[in-house]
């Protein structure tokens, strides 16, 4: 488990350095989450102390969120002001990404079915 | 314990990185258990349950973000290693990734764009000002993207923060009810718009649909961040001449 975290890590930090160096619109976690998912397709897969921690850190991945989600109390008198307008947009923006996403989506798989 | 005992306690723990820590994992379990109790409905939702609980007893306390953040900041940390890990059951769904790379990359770029927009349209014609639609249009990608992008563009990033959080929370609450509206079954097109439109907190609703929904969530979320990242700046002077 030491190993898998410690290689987690390591992946974390090469995405920072890299992203930081080349300044891509990126931030760190994710370029190393792309870094380890190429290494995983070069090397066929991860071992199972990998595997294991990996699925037990986002088992609870909603625990992470709840810090920066209570900052939500720093703006309470700017969102006083406006907050009709945000919530509409939040909302229907959204429900519209969502259905986009799905209907577009079904639709393509769909057609892709038809042809052999 | 006498008063002078309290108080000498309360202003040794408050101001240690433990009480914000212990708070935030009570907060959560607390919330995971009533989750648990209406049967993962997603309208039960953990990280909105514990936000609220969290919030209340800050304000009760008299206690400031910052320094609640001092403790709270070694949860919030693993945040960085939990989206590097997201690789592992991305690797999993490896061939469907192949087979279907071409219709997953036209629905992201339909989808980013749709959130956008939208949230523009709507918030210009409901009178939100400039800085708060600047900070509401890339609100569906993850936290760190978002505001660095807001920033850029000279919108308020802690705002941004804010909103991001809201979107997760509303999209991982609705998204199911929608997908059952619109006769949407397969988990692999579920994970893709929840982690498109709802990025973390979305994936982390869409791991409890199934391994298959999280992994295309994970999926969508890390592409849309940077789809978002590359396609906000160029489309805001577009919509801000149109929908002035």
């Amino acid at each position: 488990m030491l190993n898998a975290i410690t290689l987690l890590l390591v992946f974390q930090l090469a995405g920072e350095v890299i992203t930081r160096a080349l300044a891509l619109p990126l931030p760190g976690p994710v370029l190393g989450m792309a870094l380890l998912f190429v290494t995983l397709v070069i090397r066929g897969g991860p071992g199972k102390s990998l595997h294991d921690t990996a699925h037990g850190l986002l088992g609870h991945l909603s625990l992470l969120f709840v810090p920066a989600g209570a900052g939500i109390m720093l703006h309470t008198d700017r969102l006083a002001g406006e907050w009709q307008a945000l919530l509409a947009a939040l909302v229907v923006s959204t429900l519209a990404a969502l259905a986009v996403a799905a209907l577009v989506l079904s639709a393509l798989l769909r057609r892709r079915g038809r042809r052999p | 314990m006498t008063r002078h005992d309290f108080t000498g306690l309360w202003v040794y723990l408050s101001a240690s990185p433990l009480l914000g820590l212990t708070l935030t994992l009570l907060a959560y379990l607390a919330a995971w258990q009533l989750h648990r109790r209406a049967g993962g409905h997603p309208l039960v939702n953990p990280v909105l349950i514990a936000v609220l609980m969290l919030v209340g007893v800050l304000w009760l306390t008299g206690t400031d973000y910052d320094t609640y953040f001092d403790g709270a900041q070694f949860v919030h940390f693993l945040l960085g290693p939990a989206t590097v890990a997201l690789a592992i059951p991305l690797y999993g769904q490896i061939e469907r990734l192949r087979r279907m790379a071409l219709p997953l990359g036209l629905t992201l770029l339909c989808g980013a764009t749709t959130a956008i927009v939208v949230a523009w349209v709507v918030g210009g014609a409901l009178g939100a000002s400039d800085a708060s639609l600047i900070s509401l249009a890339p609100k569906s990608v993850t936290t760190p993207i978002a505001m660095a992008v807001v920033e850029a563009l000279g919108g308020l990033p802690s705002l941004t923060a804010a909103l991001v959080i809201m979107t997760g929370i509303f999209g991982a609450m609705v998204a199911q009810g929608l997908f059952r509206l619109l006769g949407t079954r397969d988990p692999a097109v579920q994970g893709f718009a929840i982690g498109l439109a709802a990025h973390g907190i979305g994936t982390a609703r869409a791991f409890q649909i199934s391994a298959e929904a999280g992994a295309f969530a994970a999926l969508a979320m890390a592409t849309n961040g940077l789809v978002t990242a590359l396609l906000t700046p160029w489309l805001l002077p577009w919509l801000s001449r149109w929908f002035a």
